[in-house]
Formats: structure tokens, sequence, C-alpha cells
């Protein structure tokens, strides 16, 4: 039986009644848009997050207080942070920028605001990647000296003046007290993680001892710890746990102390997104189940419709195969058609959700893989496939005189 | 080449119908030679329909022998059947059965195709059946553009596309007026002459049957001597 032949055959059939081939492949085509939108959004999303992941710096490590199974943990100090600074005992590490955190009351004219307030060091600009729109990151006679300088985020800039642009040398109150405007942060845009457009920079020394008075001397919250390079995080790893375990005295017990690496978020998202991405392929599957129920349906009409017909063909030589061949075809044809199309849908889908995350500044740009299209087209071929054998199934083993007597 | 194209022997056939069994055929034998004209005629129910299944390897005897173009088929398979009807039997229906979308050339392709027969050739074998039945300027027409007259000649031509030895028509001017039924008897007639194929006329029109070489009475299941 010729292949070709048969597939314009079901393309013709398949035509014979458009309004009901369009209805039925309506099933797929959402089934098969929906896992198309939802893998591209999902693998857009998981992008999105490990860029952000990977924007917060690389090669980085984030040293905290371990408060969670110590009774009595000894905080982070300055101190510590200086001895990881010493390349002598920790070689793969190349910087360590101990941060301050904490909220303050920013005025400017009267206009107030809470902000978040970081108080960091010379370091900083070495382990972040700090760009600046316009002025200078802190010197170290400003770390040193106590001074009421400030960077601004760029968006408590607009929030305050409504600009972001030739702010350098402005006073703003910081907690009631006068500080310089020295630089304006780059806008980033997008960030999940407590955007550093939303936050101000200090010296650390002026947060503590002006700002923070809660704050213990010396005592910081986090220390960023960059490595030499991307080989050198797991070693940096190593040597900042000796140091600290060193420093705070810690033999047997549990450090006070943890050290979380970008690696550990990435996992952590990846799980996230993996999981995330798992439940809504889920609930398109499922569209795609009921759309291949649909095709079956119709075949099955279809079957009994055409009764006769099979009869006929059976009585000029059809044999089993040709008429099983003949439904399995169009009734995969209706799928794999209502997968193209679902295709496109996804897509657009993917797009507008994209466009819609865009204008929220959430950059999120869906991707539709090619391994998500081969998927769409795989999957709508089996399920036209698996739906269409029963009905196939019941055209073939008709028999020749009871179809041909039927009307 | 055998003496005879249909040497069916003592054939019966028995439905199952419920707790009842219904005797169709109670050991009937039939020869018909090469080239001849055979009607079967009866009232219904006495088995002609029956018979003419299983002389068209439509569907099995019960128990007998059969034999078409020498070959014995009461014990083939379905698939095996399938093939013999391909190549060895041709079907004329008292209501046409052609495909309503298809053309009259795909149509009378049909067979063709199951007989696995290429593109080209089976284009031309088609066309020359049509061309045989007097059609050749109609290939392109649908079904529901042709007259019942040419719409039975569409389906003599398919009959008669892959050279069967035998053509078994079923009432094949029942649903036509007088004049295009006698045109389509006509036409079987000639290509019996020219063709020699063997054709076997299903009816109970005893006009029809006093042209035909031969008939075949049925009574009961049993062929009236």
């Amino acid at each position: 039986m010729n292949f070709g032949q048969t597939i314009l055959e079901a393309l013709d059939s398949l035509s014979s009644n458009k309004v009901r081939t369009a209805l039925t492949m309506l099933g797929i085509i959402i089934g098969v848009g929906a896992v198309i939108a939802m893998l591209g959004i999902g693998t857009g999303t998981e992008r999105a997050i490990v860029g952000e992941i990977e924007g917060i710096g690389t090669n980085l490590l984030f040293v905290r207080t371990n408060h969670e199974d110590i009774t009595n943990p000894r905080p982070l100090t300055l101190r510590d942070a200086d001895a990881l600074n010493d390349p002598g005992f920790a070689p793969s590490v190349a910087a360590a920028a101990p941060i301050v955190q904490g909220q303050a009351e920013l005025t400017y004219a009267g206009q107030g605001t809470t902000v978040s307030l970081v108080g960091v060091t010379e370091e900083y600009d070495l382990v972040q990647t700090v760009e600046l729109s316009e002025g200078e990151f802190f010197n170290s006679a400003q770390i040193n000296g106590l001074a009421s300088a400030v960077i601004l985020g760029a968006n408590v800039a607009e929030d305050l003046f409504g600009r972001s642009d030739g702010l350098v040398g402005e006073t703003v109150r910081v907690s009631g007290q006068p500080f310089r405007v020295v630089a304006i942060l780059k806008k980033e845009g997008g960030s999940q993680f407590g955007s550093a457009d939303d936050q101000i920079l200090v010296p650390l020394t002026t947060a503590q001892v002006r700002l923070l008075p809660q704050a213990v001397k010396n005592e910081v919250s986090m220390i960023y710890v960059s490595a030499v390079d991307a080989d050198a995080v797991k070693s940096a790893e190593e040597e900042v746990a000796l140091i600290l375990r060193d420093r705070h005295k810690i033999k047997l017990a549990e450090d006070d102390f943890s050290i979380l690496s970008q690696e550990v978020f990435l996992d952590m998202a990846s799980t996230v997104t993996g999981v995330f991405t798992i439940f809504l392929g889920g609930v398109a599957g499922i569209s795609l189940l009921v759309g291949g129920i649909g095709i079956m349906n119709i075949m099955l009409v279809s079957v009994t419709e055409r009764t006769k017909e099979i009869g006929l063909r059976k009585a000029v030589g059809a044999k089993k195969n040709d008429i099983l061949v003949q439904f399995l075809i169009e009734s995969s044809l209706l799928s794999l058609l209502g997968g193209a199309f679902g295709i496109v849908l996804g897509w657009l889908l993917a797009l507008g959700v994209g466009k819609i995350a865009a204008a929220n500044d959430f950059l999120l740009d869906p991707a539709i893989t090619i391994n998500a299209v081969l998927l769409a087209t795989l999957f709508s071929a089996a399920v036209g496939l698996f739906f269409g054998i029963y009905p196939a199934n019941r055209a073939a083993r008709l028999e020749p005189i009871e179809a041909l007597r039927s009307e | 080449m055998t003496k005879w194209v249909v040497d069916a022997e003592n054939i019966t056939k028995v439905y199952q119908m419920g707790e009842v069994e219904v005797h169709a055929l109670r050991g009937l034998s039939v020869k018909i030679a090469p080239g001849e004209i055979v009607s079967i005629m009866g009232p219904s129910g006495s088995g002609k329909s029956t018979l003419m299944n299983i002389l068209g390897c439509l569907d099995r005897p019960t128990s007998g022998k059969y034999s078409l173009n020498g070959e014995s088929v009461a014990t083939l398979t379905d698939d095996q059947l399938a093939e013999i009807r391909n190549r060895g039997v041709g079907f004329v229906f008292q209501s046409f059965n052609l495909l309503p979308r298809a053309t009259a050339l795909a149509n009378v392709e049909l067979p063709l195709r199951y007989a696995e027969l290429n593109g080209r050739n089976r284009k031309q074998v088609a066309k020359q059946a049509l061309e045989a039945v007097g059609l050749g300027d109609r290939i392109r027409h649908r079904p529901n553009e042709l007259s019942g007259g040419e719409q039975q000649r569409v389906a003599i031509a398919r009959a008669l596309v892959n050279d069967p030895a035998i053509i078994m028509a079923d009432e094949p001017s029942g649903n036509l007026d007088t004049k295009a039924g006698d045109e389509i008897m006509n036409l079987l007639r000639n290509l019996n002459k020219e063709r020699g194929t063997t054709l076997i006329i299903v009816t109970h029109d005893p006009e029809i049957a006093a042209h035909t070489d031969r008939v075949i009475s049925l009574r009961d299941g049993r062929i009236e001597e």
C-alpha cells in the first residue's frame, strides 16, 4: 500500500469535515501549546535566576554566623575578615569583604523613606561588581575616617530626587545626620534578591559607630569572600573554614559559621525550577491526554460512519493492516497537525508572558528549545498513535460482508 | 488453466443466530467454465447472497470444497482471502459503492493500490479500464457529478481493472432505470465477449436471467433442478 497516497487520502478525509477536525485538533493544540509555553517559561525562569545568581559576582562565597545549630555562636568580626584577607593563610582568597546590614531612615527636603543600608569596606568593590552611574566608590580615607558619605541605589535616588543623575555633592539625611552623596549605583533592574537598586551604601565604620547603635563593635553581618578564580572556590572555602575554626577555637564541635557558595544557590534554584517545570509539564500533559481522548472519540465515530467504505475497501482487496494503517495515519495526522499549531500557539503564549514579565521589570526571556519542540512533536504523534489504535483496530477487524451490508 | 474457473463442491453454510442454527446453504455444488455468463436466481432467503459471498471469497463455507481458478480457498486466512479478492474477483454492487470524495480515476485505482502497483502504472491501467467502459473523458469527475449509469460504469471499471477471473455482479441494474440498466447489461456482456471474463450475476429479474448462458435457481439453500 502506497504510503504517500495514504497520507493524501487521510488529509482529504480530514478536510471533508473541517469543523469536526478543527475541534478535535483543538484539544491537542491546547495541550501542546501548554507544554511548549510551560517549558519555555520554565527554562526562561531558570536562566533568569541562574543569570541573577551569577550576576551577584562569580567565585563568590558567603560567610554567615550559624545561628541554627549552635547555642552561643561567636559573631563574625572585622578581625575575622582581616584574617581572611591575609594571603599567607588564605592563598585562594582574592578578597574578603565584611558588611553590616540594617535599616535607616533616609530624608531629603522633608521627604523620608526607609531603606536598607549596607556598611561596606573598600574590598566590597572587589567582591561585588559595583557599577556606578556617576561619582566614585569610597576611598580608604572615607572608610577609615568615619566619613559621612553615602552611595545611593538607583531606585532610592529616583524616589528621593525624582532623577538619578547630577546628584553627587547633594546632601541627604541618614537617620537624621547629614551625609554627602558621593556616587550613584547604576540601575541593575530585575533582581529578586533585594536589589542593589533599593539600597544605600555607607562606610562600614560609619554604619557601626553612627547609624546602627545596636551593633556590637567590630561585629559584621556577613563576609563576602571571592576566590582568585572559579577553580579555587573549593580550596577558598576550605581555607576560610580552617581560619575561622582556628579563630573561633572550634576543635570538634559544629562550626558556628556557615559558608554558602553560589553552587548551593544554583543547586537550590535548579531544584526549584525543576520542580516547577515538572509540575507545569504535568498539568500540560494532562490536557494532552484529554486531547488524545477527544481524538479517540472522533476516530470511533469516523469508523462507524465509514463502515461501508471499509467494507468496500476490504472487498477490493484491502488487508487488515491496510485499514489499520489508514486509520492510524489519520489519527496521527490529526494530532501531529494539532501539535504543529500548538507549538506556534505555545511560542506566542511564552512570548506574551515574556513581554508581560518585562513590563513588570522581571527579565524573563522565554526559551523555546529545540528539545521542547521535538518533545511536543513526538508526544503529540504518540498521542495520536496511541489513541488511534483502538478505533483503527476496530475498523481493521470489521467483517467485509457485515460492513458492506451496513448503511 | 483449469477446466472450471469456479468449482464448488458440497458447500454448506451455517450461521449461529443466538441459540438457533440457520442453514443458509445445505450442500450445493456449482461448476462454472471460463467465459460463461451465469445468473443466480431465487427468492429472498434462498441463500443467493450467501452463495455470492462465498463464491466471491468474502466469506468461507462451513464445509465443502471451493476452488477459484484452480486455487483452493475454503480454508484461507482473512488476509489471504483479501489477496484472492484483489487479484481474482471483481465486484459490482447494486448501490455502486464508490468512494464519494474520490475521482473516478482514484476509485478505479483503489484495487491496484492494494495490489501494490506503483503510481504511474496504476494511473495508466486505471485509465484504460475507464476507457473500456466508455468513460475516458470522465476520469476527473467525482461520483456526485456522474449519472447513476455512469457511476455503475466506474464500478465496473473498478471490478475489471485487476483483470480478475470472475466478476460478481449483485443486481447491477437494480438501482437504474430501464435504459441505463440495459446499457449496463450490454456493457457487461460485451466485456465478457471481448475479454472472456466469467460473469456471475445475482438477480431476481427473469428478463436479465434470460440473457445469460445458464441460470442457477436456488431455493432453501439448494439448487433447484
